[in-house]
């Protein structure tokens, strides 16, 4: 358990800029994809006349509401390819940008409880391996060494068979990395406009040439789309639809405790994943609810579903209160891998569908979404996680790696 | 946690029910003249309204009917149940009926007759953006 202090503010990290009449380039949603989006333009590409539209505040949607878990143990070439540059690029982004946001990596753990799990586990560790991602099998007593506070006894309803680790793996302060994207994008000239909402698109034909917002109309050469839960609500607007469902997602955390907790756990079969954020809040993800929602909030009963999960396999977790829960609204899509890639809008690109892992992909969401926007072509990372996929047939499901199962 | 109106059962918690997404999506009449394109649309494209949206449910824990609904994807009210098969209701519903909660709407449908807002002039929503259609009452 990391002890050291999280680092101390500035007052202030980025400006307020009013909007410009005209950018290079427009990003819409400011939370973890845009900006790290926005900061790659910017830094890979040259681009700096360019803005990150947030209708809202800075990252307040979900990147305000994810419980940080960074890992890139997926089972497809295609998906531990861009999960594993994220998280080497994780691995350099504090020093890069210059901001400490507590990368810890502590490593994750996902549990099996049943033959099925531990055959595809097993499976999943040898295909990690053969692509150069770190993971390890563990018998159940590895698991109590490594997490003494889990139950490994056979007398729960699915008791622990094993589990897949990632050393490599960990957890960040969300709300620092957002932070400290916002800080770089700022440093190279990118306008950061808060309360900005997007109303509607301009175009010229079947090109995007400028935006429509609540403070007035923004010319611009290109347009990324980077709003998670609200991408086919943009897409809608500007006459595409996308193959994604918008969910809502919950979480919680429970008053702040001594260290406890040494690394992530994670459970698909029970259903819950756990860590303890440095300040010392139990951090645990739900699933997600099954009907499609906007409203940043779920039914009750997935959190009793969770909590009957954590306690199950917590057992000192019993008498933890709940602090708060929240919700966000995930976009997910069929195969639960992201869509990163052209639109039928010419000049318009889409990011979407990271669904309920998009916080570990940020940085490789932003370095590839950035290329395609710049190039107007794929990046060799996002080629296979184009729309074109669900017509082509060639789709990546990565639902048992997904982690939430939807 | 939902209140959900089953036609046949009433009131019921939503942990008795298993959501079935977007509703009046038809089976391709055609499914042989179909391009990939269209095949993508019909497998992998649904609506994803934020506001009213018609969606399927069904009561698996109870009379394990399915039946068609409106709900408000932001607010979560409930604005319309009804049946299989039934076109969409109108979304001007009355006044009553909108600010109504589940329990409105269950009054209304569980005697058998029509949905609350059900009218002749509604919106054609049973069509699909990508222009596969199916006659009424078809596979839904």
């Amino acid at each position: 358990m990391s002890t050291h202090q999280l680092p101390e503010h500035p007052d202030f990290l980025w400006h307020n800029p009013e909007p410009k009449s005209s950018y290079d380039a427009v990003i819409v949603g400011g939370g973890g994809h845009g900006l790290a989006t926005a900061y790659f333009l910017a830094k890979n590409h040259g681009m700096t006349n360019i803005a990150v539209l947030e209708k809202g505040w800075l990252a307040g949607g979900n990147m305000a509401r994810n419980t940080t878990i960074i890992r890139s143990n997926y089972l497809w070439d295609e998906s531990a390819a861009i999960y594993e540059h994220a998280l080497k690029l994780w691995e350099i982004l504090p020093e890069e940008l210059e901001y400490d946001f507590l990368f810890s990596q502590r490593g994750v753990m996902n549990l099996a409880h049943t033959l099925g799990d531990v055959r595809e586990s097993i499976r999943r560790v040898g295909a990690n391996k053969l692509n150069g991602v770190d993971a390890e099998w563990l018998e159940p007593d590895q698991v109590k060494e490594l997490c003494p506070i889990l139950n490994i006894s056979d007398n729960i309803r699915y008791p622990v068979m094993g589990a897949t680790y990632q050393p490599r793996a960990g957890i960040a302060k969300h709300d620092h990395v957002a932070w400290a994207f916002a800080r770089k994008c700022d440093e190279l000239g990118v306008d950061i406009i808060q309360n900005c909402e997007v109303t509607g698109f301009i175009k010229d034909g079947n090109r995007v040439v400028g935006v429509k917002t609540n403070r007035g109309t923004i010319n611009t050469e290109k347009v990324g789309l980077c709003a998670a839960g609200h991408s086919s609500v943009l897409a809608e607007m500007a006459g595409f639809r996308l193959p994604i469902q918008s969910h809502p997602l919950q979480a919680l955390v429970s008053e702040l405790h001594e260290p406890v907790h040494p690394t992530v756990v994670m459970s698909n079969h029970v259903h819950v994943y756990v860590s303890q954020a440095h300040k010392g809040e139990l951090v645990m993800g739900a699933g997600v609810d099954s009907y499609n929602g906007y409203g940043q909030r779920g039914s009750f009963h997935v959190i009793e579903h969770q909590m009957a999960a954590a306690v199950e396999l917590f057992p000192i977790f019993a008498r933890a209160h709940v602090l708060r829960t929240w919700g966000g609204i995930v976009d997910t899509t069929l195969d639960a891998s992201p869509i990163v890639g052209t639109t039928p809008v010419e000049n318009m690109f889409v990011n979407c569908g990271w669904g309920t892992g998009g916080f570990k992909g940020t940085p490789a969401a932003g370095l590839t979404f950035a290329h395609t926007i710049a190039t107007g072509a794929p990046h060799k990372l996002n080629r296979p996680f184009a729309l074109e996929r669900f017509e082509t047939g060639a789709l990546i499901d990565e639902h048992g790696a997904a982690a939430v199962a939807h | 946690m939902l209140l959900i109106s089953c036609p046949n059962c009433g009131s019921r918690d939503e942990t008795e029910f298993h959501y079935g997404g977007q509703a009046h999506v038809s089976y391709p009449e055609n499914p042989n003249e179909l391009n990939d394109r269209e095949w993508a649309e019909y497998l992998f494209y649904r609506d994803n309204t934020k506001g009213t949206f018609a969606e399927r449910w069904l009561h698996s824990t109870g009379c394990r009917q399915w039946f068609n609904m409106l709900r408000d994807t932001v607010t979560y009210d409930i604005q319309a149940v009804y049946p299989m098969g039934a076109p969409r209701p109108s979304t001007a519903v009355p006044a009553a009926a909108e600010a109504g909660t589940a329990s409105v709407a269950a009054d209304s449908t569980t005697t058998g007759t029509t949905a609350p807002g059900t009218s002749a002039t509604s919106t054609s929503p049973g069509t699909t953006k990508s222009g596969i259609t199916a006659p009424e009452g078809a596979t839904k």
